[in-house]
């Protein structure tokens, strides 16, 4: 079993929902990003999404595409963020780290290598926003003989017969992105996320996680009663750009116990 | 013998090309290919694309033998396929006209653009003020102060000109932020893509449209000289000008196919916009996979040129597709040679070409002097330079 399907076993045993924040690796600066990891899980994280900083963040908001352009200014690419993963585990080896970007980075490197280098890493799973399941096939292979899961995004606009083809070449979880638009969007229609997750679910068995859009402990808590996962990208990010050296990790613990609060009471 | 028969039913050219979208796009994709689809080959859908070609375009563009240019430059005869002479000034309109008669058929009240020199931005806007619908182009911060004529005609035109101001501020930017509008507002907008990028359908259609100028100077090299060309020439940006002139002559033997893209301050300086001439690497952006001017980290890196509309570190993924298999080359000339074959011109023929075409008109320069007087250069001039005077005038230290 990978880490990832263990951390949703464990809390479908308990009766819970994953809360999975989102930073972008390398903001504010690349010495803060392994600290802030640890204080993730410290407070609540089960899994981290950890963003690779890419140039042309086509399918972001303004505010991941500020956290990019300030990890870019620091030179922070796929390679620096693979080894803030291997830092990470050094002292955790349970907390699954997924990582999301787009395409160019992977394709750089090259689909294997990179499935090799993310393998040493002891990365679990993979979010490429730009990589549908028909253009991906070796990749998903490449990371599928490794255990690590390619995790695909589902969209208000996907058709049910889409749903299939790609719950086909998911590992992991499925994330169903609960709004149009891009990341940081507002007007979060739970009565539709929760009709669209059950329609998910009767197609696939794999975990549903939802995101875009989970603002506040009152989303987080909504969304939690009726998906797998809860994630939070833009609100977390806000956080840290509204922070200074001093604050930056108070600040992040701050927001983390409101939103497992939330979550767990769901 | 095996005719050209590209892209596959992915849009697939080679390894180039492909639809690489977040998936909230997919859907809004393959609407827009099966409506394509429907209509490319619909006799009433293209009566009326011929309609508006001629009647609100001005087509067929003449062919005009530049005599007295080529006599100074003493080689080829150059011929020029007058695409500024088109309403709007470029060939951009071309495609416009098209994808906005696909929008009118499939309701969205609202048309999406980027633009680079604005000239997509204008035809785009002019388009929409015709067929009564809303139009917002994104335009990057950059180029509005480099294209501020475009910027205001636009305005006049009716449209919402956004300023860009992420990454570089250039044409490359303005795409992601139109495409970030379209996730968007995907229910009730048609993006009307400017160039041979972007995933399928775009990279295929954008061509089909602007293979009009290609199919009218088939017809009217045949009428003026009896011939076809030895060599034709385009500018390369998104590469839409070049595909639109080069597709229908894929097939047709000894007529040598150049792009020339911007080398800008010189290749050898990095600061240029040439992923093919540089052989870059290979990688995904904007929707498609192509020659992509990159870091080691894959990220995007800043292009240069004096022409806003070649200022893009990609190129469509059929280019990437002819290079590979030889039947298109690839040059490049820098911003001075472009210059220079922008004042003569001017100067021997009484036309103002617009800076883009500029750099095909100095690569046809350099490659009729090495051939002989009775062989036949065809060069796409795109558009017209009336949006350039600013930036040649402040080249000269005069402020307008
Ligand atoms: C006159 C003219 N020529 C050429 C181009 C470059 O675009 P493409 O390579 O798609 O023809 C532009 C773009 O703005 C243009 O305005």
């Amino acid at each position: 079993m990978s880490r990832i399907q263990s951390v949703f076993a464990t809390l479908k045993q308990q009766g819970k929902t994953a809360l999975i924040p989102y930073i972008t690796a390398g903001d504010p600066h690349p010495k803060c990003t392994v600290s802030l990891m640890h204080t993730l899980v410290k407070y609540g994280a089960d899994m981290i999404e950890l963003g690779v900083p890419f140039s042309d963040p086509m399918a972001d908001g303004p505010v991941i595409q500020r956290a990019s352009e300030r990890a870019l200014l620091h030179k922070v690419g796929l390679t620096t963020v693979l080894e803030m993963v291997k830092t990470f585990r050094e002292t955790d080896q349970n907390t699954p780290i997924i990582l999301m970007g787009y395409a160019n980075p992977i394709e750089a490197i090259g689909a294997l290598a990179f499935a090799d280098r993310a393998k040493a890493a002891d990365v679990d799973g993979v979010i490429t926003v730009d990589y549908p399941p028909e253009e991906c096939g070796e990749f998903v292979k490449e990371l599928r003989a490794r255990d690590i899961d390619p995790v695909f995004l589902l969209s208000p606009t996907t058709e049910p017969k889409r749903v299939e083809l790609i719950v086909s070449q998911a590992s992991g979880f499925v994330y169903y992105v609960s709004l149009k638009g891009v990341t940081g969007a507002a007007n979060l229609d739970i009565a539709e996320v929760a009709e669209r997750v059950a329609s998910i679910r009767q197609k696939t068995n794999l975990p549903v996680g939802v995101g875009f859009g989970i603002r506040d402990a009152a989303t987080a808590k909504a969304t939690a009663a009726i998906a797998d996962a809860v994630v939070v990208g833009s609100r977390m990010v806000l956080a840290i750009e509204a922070s200074n050296e001093d604050n930056l990790l108070s600040n992040v613990a701050t927001l983390m116990i409101e939103l497992k609060a939330a979550v767990d009471a769901a | 013998m095996q005719l050209y028969d590209m892209p596959d039913a992915r849009g697939h050219f080679g390894q180039y090309g492909g639809t690489f979208v977040a998936e909230t796009l997919v859907e809004a994709l393959d609407e827009l290919r099966m409506t394509y689809e429907k209509y490319r080959h619909d006799p009433v859908f293209l009566a009326e694309l011929a309609y508006d070609l001629k009647y609100f375009v001005g087509r067929p563009s003449p062919i005009y033998h530049a005599k007295r240019w080529s006599d100074r430059v003493g080689g080829a005869q150059i011929y020029l396929k007058r695409e500024d002479l088109n309403h709007t000034g470029a060939h951009k309109v071309n495609n416009t006209v098209g994808q906005a008669l696909l929008a009118k058929r499939m309701g969205k009240p609202r048309v999406i653009a980027e633009t680079g020199a604005g000239q997509h931005g204008v035809a785009t806007a002019t388009i929409a003020a015709r067929l009564g619908l809303e139009c917002v182009v994104y335009m990057g911060s950059e180029d509005i102060k480099r294209q501020a004529p475009n910027v205001y005609r636009m305005k006049l035109l009716g449209a919402t000109v956004v300023p860009v101001e992420s990454g570089s501020k250039t044409l490359k930017d303005a795409l992601n932020e139109a495409m970030r509008d379209w996730v968007t507002n995907v229910h009730n907008t048609f993006y009307i893509i400017g160039t041979v990028a972007g995933p399928h359908p775009y990279p295929m259609m954008v061509r089909d449209f602007q293979a009009v100028i290609g199919v009218e100077a088939k017809q009217q090299m045949q009428e003026m000289v009896g011939r076809q060309p030895d060599a034709v020439v385009a500018c390369v940006g998104g590469g839409s000008n070049a595909m639109g002139i080069f597709y229908p002559y894929i097939d047709v033997p000894n007529v040598r196919l150049i792009g020339v893209e911007a080398a800008g301050l010189g290749m050898e300086t990095g600061k240029h916009a040439a992923p093919l001439t540089a052989n870059s690497p290979v990688g995904v952006l904007h929707g498609n996979r192509t020659y992509l001017m990159q870091d080691v980290d894959g990220n995007i890196i800043e292009t240069h040129s004096i022409s806003a509309g070649l200022d893009y570190p990609g190129v469509g993924p059929e280019h990437a597709w002819l290079k590979d298999i030889k039947r298109a080359e690839y040059v490049a000339v820098t911003d001075d040679e472009a210059m220079t074959a922008f004042h003569s011109l001017c100067r021997t023929e009484g036309i103002i070409p617009a800076l883009e075409s500029s750099h095909a008109l100095a690569y046809a320069e350099k490659l009729a002097k090495t051939m002989s007087k009775d062989k036949i250069v065809l060069v796409n001039l795109s558009g017209r330079g009336d949006k350039d005077i600013n930036t040649v005038a402040k080249l000269a230290n005069i402020t307008l």
